[in-house]
């Protein structure tokens, strides 16, 4: 369970630093997000959600049976649009309203 | 009013002393540090700073967000059925006075969490729409988030976000203050109140984990809280109690997502790797029902599973979407695997025992207006115990019971001596910082202590390669184990804020490790067989209808049995 940064579309704004509950990422000397313990990671997604570039994805690790599918979010305004790209390369996408309560 | 830092981590080999006063500390931005803040300005004008050892919007147990409020009383229910429920559930160790308070303003903490913006499920007549009798549905992902704005724009609240309380500073035996570490910059705080609450929530890590390898971090509980509030109240010798009663969880296998949305949204029954229900046969306090899981797998009837298939495809993708706002890793799980849950069931196992004082009585011994045995510290939310089945709500009441209490009292010494003349003196922690930081770099060590003090646990304290038994030699066994950790704990190195706050939470569980372990051998019965089996008492035993509480004393864990108390009692130390 983690997350890995996409360094080419990192803008190095930070906000993922600042927003992770275990601090676990940083801007490196180039100025992009990294994070140097990636088994550090809790996987609440809060760093995901939390850059608009979407540039950090959280993947499940093979120890617990990932498949190489990788999650991203897209927010315009209530919505999250939740991505998975399958390590096949097709994507799925799954909206979530803001305003709509669980049913469950 | 928030502060920010910058972001690079910058080798560090000597600390810079900031020196803040506050009226009333809050340590721990979580749900209950956020909430009591919210309250303490309702009935002071008095100042409040949060300690948060990251940053509120996103911390603690709500950062990935939750599901439900479950603990709310339906229309129609009075609060002592909420009382009468977390009793039986707990086979009667409970705090009756703290659990009726909690209950009593479970619903007006539900009915404040929606006035910051909380969308929250309505019925046909405009009410909560209820799940079950105690349980109201939510869209619980940016819980955390609304709980902060709600703080940042209050003018009597600071925040000092990534900073990381270790240590309480007392003057003439009342809490006075907090030591803290800046989590990213080489800053020693020494902080000074006239009150303190303490609201670290719980404790995971103590035990070798479900996934110990790489995901070792994909647990329930948030790896980053480390019972540091426990320690912290522990070092300075507050009583703690029924820290035996371990909390087990029963969740998706591997990625421990939480399963009381497949249980109660979708009916979803415990089913062996025969097909047979098993659920009912063990009984349905959540101890029995985590005992069901154990028992079939120890038995040769494993995997268990949640019972989805068959499911519709509507509810299927309601469900992905469900756990997108609160676990998105189990969404992750579904798509990519293709098995979501209306075409296969849902593998469950246990979890790793955990300390966590809003679902099990483990924490702090609090009186009725949630003060511990420290004067001046108070404890609420998963950090304070008697009071189990807290939840959201529950964590939301204790904070503002402990901020009523804390504002009364600093309203009662209002004009006498406060602040910063009073502040007594950090120079401990400090040196032990900058102790550990001039020894440099020793990451790998810490890691490798802490995955020592894992086994010890799960070997000899009754973790899940144990089946969660223990017996007293093993406990006298894991004791000497655990004080020789300790010891070379003590001898670790640190080249930055990270590695220096690591060997603290190592720490700060290595503390509560000698406390659970005196609790666990304490109690000489078998009272919750699916969070704790003492092998060597394996019945239940009515002689410990009682709490058993502690005190670290010179470095010495002892133990005191307190008699049970009800609901009719005001209960101070
Ligand atoms: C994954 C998960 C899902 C849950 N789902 C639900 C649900 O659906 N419904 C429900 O009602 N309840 C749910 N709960 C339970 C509920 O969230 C908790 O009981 C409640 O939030 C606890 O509040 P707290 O304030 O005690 O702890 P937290 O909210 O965790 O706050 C503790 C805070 O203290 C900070 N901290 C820790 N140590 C230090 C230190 N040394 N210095 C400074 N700060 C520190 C932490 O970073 C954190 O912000 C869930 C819990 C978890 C873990
Ligand atoms: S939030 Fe995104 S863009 Fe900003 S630093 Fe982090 S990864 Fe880069
Ligand atoms: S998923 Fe959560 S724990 Fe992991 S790096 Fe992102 S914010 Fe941190």
């Amino acid at each position: 369970m983690s997350i890995e940064v996409d360094r080419a579309a990192c803008t190095g704004c930070g906000r993922c630093a600042d927003i992770c509950p275990g601090s676990l990422l940083a801007l490196d000397e180039s100025g992009a997000a990294f994070i140097a313990r990636p088994e550090r990671c809790w996987g609440c997604a809060s760093c995901v959600k939390e850059c608009a570039a979407q540039a950090i994805a959280l993947y499940l690790g093979e120890d617990i049976g990932g498949l190489g599918g990788r999650l991203t979010v897209r927010r315009d305004g209530p919505l999250l649009h939740w991505a998975v790209r399958l390590a096949g390369g097709e994507t799925k996408v799954i909206t979530v309203d803001g305003r709509d309560a669980n049913r469950y | 009013m928030q502060e920010q830092g910058h972001n690079k981590m910058t080798p560090v080999s000597a600390l810079r002393t900031c020196r803040v006063e506050t009226d009333l500390l809050i340590i721990g931005g979580g749900t209950a540090g956020c909430f009591a803040a919210l309250t303490f300005c309702k009935h002071s004008k008095g100042s409040v700073l949060i300690a948060e050892k990251a940053d509120i919007r996103r911390s603690g147990c709500l950062a990935a967000g939750v599901n439900a409020l479950n603990a709310y009383i339906a229309p129609g229910k009075a609060p002592q059925s909420y009382v009468d429920y977390a009793r039986a559930d707990a086979e009667g160790i409970v705090r009756g006075d703290l659990l009726l308070t909690m209950s009593e303003g479970l619903n007006e903490a539900a009915a404040e969490l929606e006035r910051l913006g909380l969308v929250i499920l309505k019925d046909a007549g405009g009410g909560y729409a209820m799940r079950g009798e105690r349980n109201v549905k939510i869209n619980g992902e940016n819980i955390k988030p609304l709980l902060a704005e709600a703080v940042r724009r209050h003018p009597q609240i600071r925040v000092l976000n990534h900073v990381n309380v270790t240590d309480l500073t007392l003057r003439d035996g009342a809490v006075r203050g907090a030591a803290a570490i800046d989590v990213r910059q080489p800053v020693f705080y020494e902080i000074a109140a006239r009150a303190v609450l303490c609201a670290t929530g719980g404790a995971s890590g103590l035990y070798r984990p479900n996934n110990p390898g790489f995901s070792r971090h994909k647990m329930w509980y948030p790896p980053f809280n480390t019972g540091a509030g426990y320690a912290m109240g522990i070092r300075a010798g507050a009583e703690m109690t029924s820290l035996e009663m371990r909390f087990v969880a029963l969740r998706c296998k591997g990625t421990i997502a939480p399963t009381g949305t497949l249980a109660q949204g979708v009916g979803a029954r415990q089913v062996n790797a025969r097909g047979e229900v098993y659920e009912g046969r063990y009984g349905l306090s959540t101890s029995q029902r985590l005992l069901g899981t154990v028992t079939e797998n120890a038995e040769g009837r494993g995997p268990c599973c949640l019972r989805t298939a068959g499911i519709t495809k509507g509810q299927s993708d309601d469900l992905l979407r469900a756990y997108l706002n609160m676990a998105p890793s189990q969404t992750l799980r579904w798509v990519e695997s293709g098995r979501t849950p209306d075409v296969a069931d849902v593998p469950i196992e246990g979890t790793e025992p955990y300390i966590v004082g809003g679902h099990t009585a483990a924490g702090y011994w609090v009186s009725t207006a949630r003060e511990t045995t420290l004067p001046g510290l108070y404890a609420a939310g998963d950090a304070a115990g008697g009071c189990p089945q807290k939840y959201v709500t529950g964590a939301c009441v204790e904070g503002a019971i402990a901020a009523r209490a804390a504002a009364r009292a600093l309203a009662e010494t209002a004009g006498q001596q406060g602040g910063a003349e009073t502040a007594p003196p950090a120079q401990s922690a400090l040196a032990e910082a900058e102790g550990f930081l001039r020894r440099g770099q020793s990451g790998e060590q810490t890691d490798a202590l802490e995955e020592e003090m894992q086994s010890v646990m799960d070997e000899y304290a009754g973790g899940i390669g144990q089946g969660y038994q223990c017996h007293a030699e093993g406990l006298a066994e894991a004791d000497g184990k655990i004080r020789a950790l300790e010891a070379r704990a003590g001898g670790l190195g640190a080249a930055d804020m990270q590695g220096l706050t690591w060997i603290y939470e190592l720490r700060d569980r290595l503390t509560l490790c000698r406390s659970l372990i005196a609790h666990l051998a304490a109690r000489r019965e078998t009272r919750w067989p699916g969070f704790v089996r003492r092998a060597d008492y394996p019945a239940k035993d009515d002689a410990f209808l009682l709490y058993v509480n502690s005190r670290m004393q010179g470095g010495e864990v002892s133990i005191l049995h307190r008699p049970l108390v009800g609901e009719a009692e005001t209960y101070e130390h």
